[in-house]
């Protein structure tokens, strides 16, 4: 086996492999830097919460269409995803419930009504395909939507770069001076549930948060500076994707899983052999002397 | 001297607790004022309240002062400093009324921002990532952002908890330039040492205010005997105060 049939060919002969390519490769540029910050706003399990509060607005958007269409579903999942980040939050400044317990809450709730509602009308096929999307299956109108949602979070990222990054490190500051950070907030805020729907049809509502969290914990764990990190993030979600998909085409295993597999191995050698990893702590190098 | 900020039977409540209870007076412009009791007195809380962050529960406070005016420094609890910033870019920060969340940064904006790491002692460490700094220097480096700011009116959080004995001088040197400069500060302080040896203002607080004026008539012996007393006093379950608790206008 040449070079060439390990790593081109499987997107040289079939289309349904450059599709699935090409939305890896804008799900990782788009989702990586923000998974950083949702890391960085220790919010990481509020993704998680999210991603499953797509399902039911996903769910009955599917129910409506009556068909796995893509608009119906994705502008369900938009709503359901940010009306849960909005009302756990809420949910957390009235009452006595941290806010990781009233994410808990709330996603266990829309997850178990997602599947609910999606075994009303479909098969258990839909609803493996609802909770472990189909990368494979993506066509042209799924893959423009994940390059416009790419392109916006990009867009937007970088225009509201400063206030995001005032309102992380010190919101107290940055209300002081007037700087609105709730507004970046919610449009943060905006910009995880879009993320999220774009990889819903491709990893499904249980690991569309993966291509976030892990390359973000990569990226966490080679470098000190934001604009770096974003960039390791954003990379380290794109190779993933590729090497998810030629592992999984040769290896004959499920293509979505796999991508998230490699994430994850990518994620456990960078806790080995990251500076601030492992390696470095059981053999350490001489310091320097004086 | 003139007032500056003029509190009116200022009574603010925290998560729906009453915190800080009917307090009167002003703070005149150009004054140095330390906001000094003990633990869970409501010192940061009305310091929130004079600054606008938090509402007042009854009463007012009274200023023509916009918020871009004061200056402020966060308790440093209130801070991640982990976060992956560079020391430039957290003093950057100060600029904020000029550059805004879009404005671009002018070159002379950036030189001033060197200037005031110089002044805090930090020459030549802008690149450097907050992580890797000392308790005391990261205080150096809120103090910096607090010098590019450079604002009239400047409130600070417990500026000098948890850092070490010379960035505590330097620190108050500055304080102290700001004071001979003619700037307003205000700063909750615990430590009464401190407050005694270079704020000429206190106002002592046990959620009530127990006095207020001139440091010395303020932190009488007497005075601090009843502020401990009402500290020990303090029940948490208490909801409103009884009508008779409150002082006749």
């Amino acid at each position: 086996m040449t070079a060439y049939d390990l790593f081109l060919a499987p997107f040289a002969d079939y289309g349904f492999m450059r599709r699935a390519l090409v939305a890896c490769l804008c799900l990782g540029l788009g989702s990586g830097p923000i998974g950083v910050f949702l890391m960085l706003r220790r919010m990481s399990l509020m993704g998680d919460a999210m991603s499953h509060a797509v399902l039911p607005g996903a769910a009955i958007g599917y129910l409506v269409a009556g068909s796995l269409s893509l608009t119906a579903m994705g502008l369900g999942g938009l709503i359901a995803g940010l009306s849960v980040a909005l009302l756990s939050g809420a949910v957390s400044r009235m009452t006595v419930l941290q806010e990781d317990a009233s994410f808990a809450s709330f996603y266990l709730a829309s997850l178990a009504l997602g599947v609910l509602i999606v075994s009303l009308r479909g098969s258990n096929i839909d609803l493996l395909h609802v909770l472990f999307g189909t990368i494979l299956a993506i066509d042209a109108p799924a893959l423009y939507l994940i390059g416009a949602i790419t392109s916006l979070t990009l867009v937007i990222l970088a225009f509201v770069y400063r206030p995001l990054v005032a309102e992380c490190f010190d919101p107290g500051f940055l209300r002081a001076v007037g700087g609105r950070g709730p507004v970046y907030h919610v449009l943060f805020l905006l910009l995880v549930v879009l993320n999220l729907v774009a990889s819903f049809q491709a990893l499904g509502t249980l690991m569309a948060v993966g291509l976030m969290m892990l390359p973000a914990a990569v990226a966490q764990l080679w470098s000190r500076s934001l604009p770096v990190m974003m960039a390791i993030s954003a990379a380290s979600a794109a190779a993933s994707g590729y090497l998810g998909l030629i592992a999984s085409y040769h290896l004959e295993l499920a293509s979505g899983p796999t991508i998230i597999m490699t994430a994850a191995i990518l994620y456990g050698l960078s806790i080995l052999f990251a500076p601030s990893g492992l390696a470095r702590r059981f053999f350490p190098r001489p310091h320097l002397k004086g | 001297m003139t007032p500056l900020i003029r509190l009116e039977n200022l009574t603010v409540a925290y998560n729906r607790h009453p915190a800080v209870h009917h307090v009167s007076g002003a703070f005149a412009s150009g004054s140095l004022t330390a906001i000094a009791g003990p633990n869970g007195a409501g010192k940061s809380t009305l310091l929130k309240a004079i600054m606008g962050e938090l509402r007042p529960a009854e009463g007012r406070v009274e200023h023509r002062l916009g918020r871009a005016e004061f200056g402020y420094l966060p308790q440093a609890a209130e801070i991640d400093r982990r976060f992956p910033i560079s020391v430039i870019d957290t003093v950057m920060l100060g600029a904020w009324k000029k550059t805004g969340a879009f404005g671009r940064i002018a070159p002379a904006e950036m030189k001033r921002a060197g200037e005031a790491l110089s002044a805090v002692g930090l020459e030549g460490f802008g690149r450097r990532h907050v992580g890797s700094l000392s308790a005391g220097q990261f205080q150096r480096v809120l103090f910096a952002r607090l010098l590019l700011q450079d604002a009239g009116t400047i409130l600070l959080d417990e500026p000098f908890t948890a850092i070490d004995a010379r960035t505590t001088r330097d620190l108050i040197d500055i304080v102290t330039r700001w004071h001979g400069e003619g700037r307003t500060v205000i700063a909750v302080l615990h430590d009464f040492e401190l407050v005694r040896a270079h704020f000429p203002q206190t106002l002592l607080l046990a959620r009530e205010l127990v006095g207020w004026g001139a440091t010395a008539d303020v932190m009488s012996s007497v005075n601090l005997l009843k502020a401990r007393a009402m500290a020990e006093r303090w029940d948490e379950d208490a909801n409103a105060c009884a009508p008779e608790e409150a002082p006749a206008a």
